[in-house]
């Protein structure tokens, strides 16, 4: 027993240095498989220190945001009721509201990961929960997955495990939306049955069958169709609608009918 | 002396800052981004003993870590950094001897020498951090791709570092 110690304090540098390795591996580990854990236990100190440093930085970006949101009243302004009352009040009807936003604002944010994950100045308190969609006006980003009192970790569409119910737009055909960790501004469809064509400029829109997102919220637009003799699905590249490197406002959304359908899910399920 | 332990324990937390505010945010080419916080493993003195280098290594990565929400990758890799500078030190000649004080750097032992050692110790902490991200060993070449990519970016950025804080010699 003495031999043994005094052999690792002989060589105590190597046996520190496989110590700390392992230290470092576990917590590698357990994220790969429990999600993003980890960063919410990190929030509070990590969360303020980016909470300032975004604070300077937005000045900078005023002039873009401010762009954007003007972009946006318009296109609100559109979805108004009183644009699309003609004459008759009759054929105007307005559905249930089935969804409703919350915006929050992008504190930190990656693109170059393979793995990339971004963090909102809302939490909890706010009304945000596991599981709910983030858009911007311009598309899809993400899905929240850590949510603390004050802030919330959304994982981007750029994260090589996540993948994305789509449609396109045109034949309302399913696919999916994969990244495949290279170029940040380009994405994966894959899962397109092979007798559907796709062209060069077609909308990929979000399909509505996830309970995150509402149907047609725009992906991305396809800029190149591969189909290889064979295979029972083809791919397609396509341009993401989003610059996810320069994103400051989205929305959170809350499916206010979630609870209904995955309940309705269970029970088919379940049978 | 005092002097020497601060002036370490001030580039621990300014690298740590500069890494996670600022170049975190760079990314050339799409995703080539360079690390300069290990700038500090590079830059500590010799005589360390070997457990301060350890363990401030793992602090430093953890705190990197921590920032970019990515548990212990950047820790890991940062003390593998650290495990190999001994055996690069001892295995890189130089043609001054090492003498107590004595910083590895550019003013002190010439740029060749500073070249390699930061070259080589780089390289190995990309090559650990770039497929402990990816976790598998498919698309082995485009991994190996960006480390190289990323190496080259962290030891100019190094470098440059090294001439913006060089002071006369004496």
């Amino acid at each position: 027993m003495r031999h043994l110690f005094a052999y690792i304090l002989k060589h105590y540098f190597f046996f520190l240095f496989l110590l700390l390795e392992a230290f470092s591996f576990s917590f590698v580990v357990q994220n790969n498989y429990q999600q993003a854990s980890f960063i919410n236990s990190a929030n509070k100190i990590t969360g303020s220190i980016f909470n300032t440093s975004n604070n300077i930085d937005e000045y900078f970006s005023l002039k873009k945001a401010n762009y954007s949101l003007v972009e946006e009243n318009a296109s609100l302004r559109d979805l108004l009721s009183d644009s699309y009352r003609i004459t008759d009040t009759l054929i105007y009807y307005q559905k249930d509201t089935l969804f409703q936003y919350i915006n929050a604002k992008v504190i930190n944010n990656s693109v170059n990961k393979q793995k990339n994950y971004m963090m909102l100045n809302k939490g909890s308190i706010h009304g945000i929960r596991n599981g709910m969609g983030v858009i911007t006006s311009a598309g899809i980003v993400g899905t929240v997955i850590e949510v603390s009192k004050n802030f919330s970790i959304v994982i981007s569409v750029l994260h090589i495990n996540n993948k994305i119910n789509a449609r396109v737009k045109k034949n309302r055909h399913l696919g999916s939306i994969e990244w495949d960790g290279s170029y940040y501004r380009k994405g994966l469809l894959t899962d397109i049955p092979t007798h559907v064509r796709l062209y060069r400029g077609d909308t990929i829109i979000t399909s509505g069958n996830s309970h995150i997102f509402p149907e047609g919220i725009i992906i991305g637009t396809v800029e190149e169709y591969f189909s290889k003799q064979g295979d029972k699905f083809n791919k397609a590249r396509i341009n993401f609608a989003v610059d996810y490197n320069n994103i400051y406002f989205v929305y959170v959304i809350i499916n206010l009918m979630k609870e209904e359908q995955t309940q309705l899910e269970t029970l088919q399920n379940n049978e | 002396m005092s002097n020497l332990y601060l002036k370490n324990i001030l580039r621990f937390f300014i690298l740590i800052l500069l890494q996670v505010l600022i170049l975190n945010r760079i990314n050339f080419g799409g995703y080539i981004n360079p690390y300069l916080y290990v700038y500090f493993i590079l830059l500590l003195p010799f005589e360390t003993p070997g457990w301060l280098l350890l363990i401030s290594s793992f602090l430093l990565g953890m705190g990197v870590d921590m920032f970019s929400g990515t548990p212990g990758m950047h820790a890991a890799s940062s003390v593998l950094m650290a495990f190999f500078r001994p055996m690069i030190i001892k295995s890189i000649a130089s043609k001054k001897e090492y003498e107590a004080g004595m910083q590895p750097s550019i003013r002190d032992l010439g740029f060749r020498w500073f070249f390699t050692y930061a070259l080589i110790l780089i390289f190995i902490h990309n090559l650990a951090l770039f497929y402990i991200e990816v976790f598998r060993l498919s698309d082995f070449f485009g991994t190996l791709q960006r480390v190289i990519y990323s190496t080259i970016f962290t030891l100019l950025l190094v470098l440059l570092t090294q001439y913006l804080f060089i002071k006369p010699s004496k």
